[in-house]
């Protein structure tokens, strides 16, 4: 049996009902964990007091906007090859997910840049370039919207997905360019495993767990959006045969 | 054409349809309002893709659909040179000359009346040069005179060889074969929804 | 695609099809903006470049959803799909018209406008550089959001929607040239990535813009 055929609707339906309980359950454990363990079982910062917590925010739903736009633009490219209708729907229940946790982003390092650098917000290329993210998830979205045809809404905003993302990313470094930032670095940096340079251990255990919980999160979510675009296509092509009769 | 099936927004609209128009042949669509006609005319122009079934086009098609495609601030000549350039023809005298438009050729397109425009707009299928003519309901705006001139002009075309397909509600003085679209409309017992979307809830 | 490309100049120099509007509407931005924000010369020179950008591009914008939109209602499109050239060569003419109308007078007069906005001439001449560099790119991304969004009612906000996100990187590498210029500093490097981000639009859209007209036109 081939990994496509996971994709077919029925399938997708089939095994998206058993497993959306699960990953759902286990997003809400891991999120209160590692919330609760963050904002209440770790000590303040030296320089940054209690403000520091709200990384338990920020960086997942940083993050989460990131990836979002990835699973988008990766639904995209696999509808256009193989043209899988779960793979179209998936990237369109991505994008209100993407950039709602684009706007959480936004407003927790807002609460946080206040205190810290005396200002809501700068005009810093990380904070930009989340901006123009936003920008573009908005556009993805309001163009499924316009669209009636099911089909021909996938294929067009499959394709401004795709020369979307080649531009968001141009844009990112439009901005590095345009602007030299106040934004500290990377917080979270993978490539050197478990030793940590930039953030101590106490703080980096909850962080790792709320990270896991958004994304968990939103994959639930991302496969609760796909079911509803599904059950709702299914719906529009009852109501075109009922017509007919 | 072999075994068509059309489909429009996921539901089918035609089936089974078999047919072959070959050099000098013409082809009368016929059918209720919906029954497809359009969109087998836009597929055989390579506009809509098929469902299922074989669609081969040999000759390259001038595509008439229900607009006529005319600038309204370029004159009756120029509109008609511009496809001439775009489909490497040389004159537009020969289309000028059977649909009477000499007295026309200096007026901007916007002054024409409705017949016409329509006029213009099947003058083009003379000027591009091509075989295969698909026209969708050519005669509406046409009056009675007019309508014997579209049937010389047709009649022509296939004595040359050429090929058309019509849709129209019109009897036309053209010999040809006709399909009623109405007779390949898939049952509605047997509507197949894309199997895809069967049984997902 | 010659033929294309004259007919779509005949059509705006004969019909005011964007024509003359756009520079119109440039010419308005640049009034409108010391009204704004107060005539004191230092202010203006600081943020004329910026402004200058904002209007072209704004100007770009207005005349968009005209490149194909008119072609789609009138049929013209169904018979350029169905001519034999290809789409991307359509989508590339068509293109090309509409930098010969819009972006071309509006970089000639940029210049003119930079002096009502007490511009140093090394910024007027970065301005002009800039924008011969770069419209030729808001033309083609504004082409093919206009053929985005062919089969939209009214789509004209979601067309500015679509596209200006797309303006961005245009947007910044231009006015920080300008920027530059009128600091005395060296602005070869924006208006290098200018020239780059144009080139990579050339090469992209006339093929994506083709895909999206092929799929308005099913």
């Amino acid at each position: 049996m081939s990994i496509w055929e996971f994709a077919n609707p029925r399938q997708f339906m089939g095994w998206s009902g058993r497993a959306l309980p699960w990953v759902a359950g286990l997003a809400g454990l891991c999120l209160s964990a590692g919330l609760i363990w963050g904002f209440f079982f770790t000590p303040d910062d030296f320089r940054q007091g209690s403000t520091v917590k709200i990384i338990y925010l920020h960086v997942p739903a940083a993050f989460s906007a990131i990836n979002g736009y990835l699973i988008m633009f990766i639904g995209s490219l696999i509808w256009l090859i193989r043209r899988h209708h779960v793979s179209a729907l998936a990237a369109r229940a991505a994008a209100p997910i993407g950039a709602t946790m684009t706007l959480i982003a936004l407003i927790t390092g807002a609460f946080w840049g206040q205190p810290m650098w005396g200002t809501w917000w700068v005009w810093d290329p990380r904070l930009t370039s989340f901006l123009i993210l936003f920008l573009f998830y908005l556009g993805y979205i309001a163009l499924w919207a316009a669209i009636d045809d099911p089909d021909t809404a996938a294929d067009l905003t499959s394709v401004l997905a795709i020369v979307g993302s080649v531009f968001a990313i141009l844009s990112r470094y439009a901005v590095l360019f345009w602007n030299q930032g106040l934004h500290q670095g990377t917080t979270v940096t993978v490539a050197d495993g478990a030793q940590q340079d930039n953030i101590a251990n106490v703080f980096f255990y909850p962080l790792i767990l709320s990270m896991a919980g958004f994304s968990l999160l939103f994959i639930s979510l991302v496969l609760l959006g796909t079911r509803t675009h599904i059950r709702a296509r299914r719906l529009r092509v009852l109501f075109q045969k009922e017509m007919r009769t | 054409m072999r075994d068509i099936g059309l489909t429009r927004g996921g539901v089918g609209l035609i089936s089974g349809l078999t047919c072959d128009v070959g050099a000098g042949d013409c082809l009368f669509l016929r059918g209720r309002n919906g029954a497809g006609k359009t969109t087998l005319l836009r597929a055989m122009a390579g506009l809509t893709p098929v469902g299922s079934g074989t669609l081969t086009v040999d000759a390259p098609p001038a595509f008439s659909g229900h607009a006529d495609g005319l600038k309204a601030s370029l004159t009756v000549a120029e509109n008609l040179e511009v496809w001439a350039s775009l489909y490497g023809t040389v004159s537009i005298d020969a289309a000028v000359s059977a649909w009477a438009l000499t007295p026309l050729l200096d007026r901007p397109a916007a002054v024409l009346s409705a017949g016409q425009k329509r006029r213009v707009g099947l003058a083009r299928l003379l000027v591009t040069g091509c075989k295969l003519w698909l026209m969708d309901e050519p005669t509406t705006a046409l009056d009675a005179g007019f309508v014997k001139d579209f049937e010389q002009v047709v009649r022509a075309h296939l004595a040359k060889g050429g090929a058309a397909v019509i849709s129209t509600h019109l009897d036309l003085g053209v010999q040809g074969q006709t399909i009623n679209l109405d007779e390949y409309r898939p049952d509605d017992a047997a509507v197949t929804l894309e199997d895809d979307w069967a049984g997902v809830m | 695609m010659i033929a294309l490309l004259l007919r779509d100049l005949k059509l705006a120099v004969r019909s005011g099809g964007g024509f003359g509007l756009a520079l119109v509407f440039f010419l308005i931005v640049v009034t409108l903006a010391p009204l704004a924000i107060g005539s004191d010369t230092t202010t203006l020179t600081a943020i004329g470049p910026g402004i200058l950008w904002l209007g072209a591009l704004l100007a770009c914008l207005l005349s968009v959803d005209r490149i194909f939109g008119l072609d789609f209602e009138d049929g013209s499109l169904d018979v350029l799909a169905t001519a034999p050239i290809p789409q991307e060569s359509v989508f590339l003419a068509k293109s090309a018209a509409h930098w010969m109308t819009t972006g071309l007078p509006l970089t000639l007069m940029a210049p003119v406008l930079g002096l009502l906005l007490n511009l140093p001439a090394p910024a007027l001449l970065a301005v002009t550089i800039g924008l011969a560099l770069g419209t030729p790119a808001l033309s083609l991304i504004g082409a093919f959001g206009g053929a985005l969004t062919l089969g939209v009612k009214r789509g004209g906000l979601l067309l500015s929607l679509l596209v200006l996100p797309l303006y961005i990187p245009t947007l910044i590498f231009g006015a920080e040239a300008a920027r530059r210029a009128a600091h005395d500093l060296p602005y070869q490097t924006p208006i290098v990535f200018l020239a780059a981000i144009t080139l990579f639009a050339a090469a992209i859209f006339p093929f994506a813009g083709a895909a999206v007209l092929r799929i308005n036109l099913r």
